[in-house]
């Protein structure tokens, strides 16, 4: 009886979560004038209009490819340096490594609208305003300390006596590392690369400061289209609900490491 | 658990040093030159010292928008904790239900943060959305666009939406680390669920739970896309945070000089928890590691 | 890193950071050639001498601002009351 009580709670509970996300995609699968005439709880006449425009007007589709291409670009950057100092924090003591591990921390900590104005002084001085790899490394401030937190959290969990044997074995560090210990963590480095990906996907601010037209990402040229006047609700929550899909996508594939990688790799 | 005593190993962080130094130190260092000159125009410059400070320091609007701040953040751990912990308790513990449940909490934590914004404008419109038709046909007055109080509490619930799945994340991932031994022996015992809760669940979460409160506490601390969205900071300043606030300083009047000095008292206040959120990691650590 | 003009660099602010600067590298050398082991002082924490440095110029920054949002007294009377805190820490922290 009290199973079930709670049971009945959690289903409330994951009713209401997805409402507002089912809401939207009522919304994107009606015409804006539908939307504004009558008010409905699903759509009486569904209609993939919005869809289609999003994927045929370039000023839409070219949002996504620029989100898509900046966050691959960093991505790759965050993970690429991230893998040797997570090595060397899990294994090694080495002068100021709880510093250093802090001084990261607070880089995620950081509120973006601080390094605002500096970057795009310091990107407008190097002429990489409105470039995919300015917003690319912009986002390294809060990714790269990430991703050597959940690895390092990865790596911890690995025993270092696999790391002794190699070395009598006579491996060196470098083949060691690429030939035995990345593909021994790759499920902690797929999560990494999920978290990194995520991030820097659902970061609006630095993005949205650092570009003008080339390298808009979607977020931007989403909230363009709010502040516009007269704006189409169809189409503005279609092109809601392609921004939910790359996650969606990849969701089942991390669901055990979900609590460990927003946990920083510390559960 | 002795780790390998090696200065070497500087050599593997080399490249995250730079990287980071990049974006973070040379930034710190011009907010910090910023802050202590009246910028006109490129190369029209006065140094004014502390006068910036002093202004941001006494100014009403940088006041309200920390006890909003303030308010805020710890409104969110005080409904997301305990809801959280609710949640979880009431989750499967095993099974195709455990995964579909993880699957479906987990989504809105991956939307855009300005997607958020925008699927709570659709939802809560009066006009449109489904929250907003039924409030007001429950013939109750509710719009976020012109009165404060309700586009605080619309804020609110958007955070307690988008975030309360990740404390059910880390509250469930704690429980499920619980040796099945500990409730045989509570049922043995005949403790009551309380009991259990209490004196089993509760203790074994501590380190999560620590984990959870500072991490909401952190990341509400630099909300700014979700309100952004979905209320511009308004109506009046009701919803104006820490980072919409700023941002309003930086790029709305381009007051270089004070948004300078802002966002480093903004920045000091961040050091200070995440030095606290580090202490507290450092002690869980030790305590009950795995 | 030919034009610094966007970074807006004033000698005050020069001054600082090569202070800060040269604290840190001093520190690094010191723990380089004679590491001191973490201890227990007046602080309810133990402490590396590289974590009282950091909790010392952390609470500086914050006695300054206190001092600038509640009094109207030269801001060097801050720096005094900081140099003396960090000195007690070091040594006593």
């Amino acid at each position: 009886m009290r199973i079930q009580k709670r049971t009945i709670g959690l289903i409330v509970y994951l009713v209401l979560l997805l409402l507002p996300i089912y809401w939207m995609l009522n919304m994107s699968l009606r015409s804006n004038a539908d939307i504004l005439n009558a008010f409905a709880l699903y759509p009486k006449d569904p209609t993939l209009t919005n869809y289609v425009k999003i994927f045929t007007e370039e000023s839409w589709y070219s949002g996504y490819v620029n989100s898509l291409i900046y966050v691959s670009i960093n991505t790759a950057i965050a993970l690429l340096t991230a893998l040797p100092a997570a090595y060397a924090f899990s294994r090694y003591r080495f002068l100021g490594d709880k510093h250093m591990f802090f001084w990261l921390l607070t880089n995620r900590m950081a509120p973006p609208a601080v390094f605002l104005l500096p970057f795009f002084q310091l990107y407008s001085t190097f002429g990489l305003i409105d470039t995919h790899i300015a917003v690319a490394i912009s986002h390294c401030l809060f990714n790269v300390p990430l991703a050597v937190w959940i690895l390092e959290g990865f790596m911890s969990g690995v025993p270092r006596e696999i790391d002794e044997t190699a070395y009598i074995d006579g491996y060196s560090f470098p083949r060691f590392f690429a030939t035995i210990f990345v593909p021994l963590i790759r499920t902690g480095i797929g999560v990494t690369a999920f978290f990194c990906f995520m991030f820097s996907w659902v970061e609006l601010l630095l993005a949205r400061t650092l570009t003008v037209t080339n390298a808009k990402p979607i977020a931007a040229v989403m909230t363009r289209t709010v502040s516009a006047t007269g704006l189409d609700w169809g189409l503005l929550a279609a092109a809601g609900i392609l921004t939910i899909v790359p996650g969606a996508l990849v969701i089942w594939f991390v669901r055990n490491y979900m609590a460990k990688g927003f946990a920083l790799g510390r559960v | 658990m002795d780790k390998w005593e090696d200065n070497r190993a500087w050599w593997l962080v080399v490249p995250v040093f730079l990287i980071v130094a990049i974006s973070a130190i040379i930034p710190l260092m011009t907010v910090v030159n910023y802050s202590v000159q009246d910028i006109f125009g490129p190369g029209q410059r006065v140094f004014v010292g502390t006068e910036w400070f002093k202004e941001v320091l006494t100014d009403r609007r940088l006041h309200e928008a920390l006890g909003n701040q303030f308010l805020f953040s710890g409104l969110v751990l005080l409904i997301e904790i305990p809801l959280g912990v609710a949640i979880a308790l009431a989750m499967p513990k095993q099974g195709w239900r455990a995964s579909l449940c993880l699957v479906l909490l987990a989504l809105p934590l991956l939307i855009p943060w300005n997607v958020i914004g925008t699927i709570w404008i659709i939802f809560t419109r009066p006009d449109i959305g489904l929250m907003g038709v039924a409030i007001n046909g429950l013939g109750l007055e509710f719009d976020h666009t012109a009165a404060p109080l309700d586009a605080w509490v619309t804020v609110m619930l958007m955070e307690v939406w988008h975030w309360t799945p990740l404390v059910v994340l880390l509250a469930y991932a704690g429980l499920r680390a619980i040796p099945e031994a500990y409730f045989q022996a509570a049922r043995i015992d005949g403790a009551s669920a309380w009991a259990t809760f209490r004196y089993i669940q509760l203790p074994k979460m501590r380190g999560v739970l620590t984990i959870a409160v500072l991490l909401r506490f952190m990341d509400s601390f630099l909300i700014y896309a979700e309100p952004f969205v979905l209320t511009g900071g308004g109506p009046g300043n009701a919803t104006t945070f820490l980072s919409i606030h700023l941002v309003k300083m930086a790029v709305g009047q381009f007051d270089l000089g004070p948004a300078a000095a802002f966002s480093l008292i903004y920045f000091l206040i961040v050091l200070l928890f995440s030095w606290l959120f580090y202490q507290a990691l450092q002690n869980v650590g030790t305590g009950d590691k795995r | 890193m030919i034009n610094l003009e966007w970074m807006a660099w004033t000698a005050p602010t020069a001054t600082f950071f090569i202070t800060i600067g040269v604290i840190l590298s001093a520190m690094t050398t010191w723990q380089l050639i004679a590491p001191s082991p973490p201890r227990r002082g007046f602080l309810p924490l133990t402490t590396t001498p590289g974590d009282r440095l950091f909790i010392g110029l952390l609470s500086s920054a914050y006695v300054h601002l206190g001092w600038l949002g509640f009094t109207d007294f030269s801001i060097w009377f801050a720096l005094g009351i900081s140099v003396i805190w960090l000195i007690v820490l070091m040594r006593w922290g």
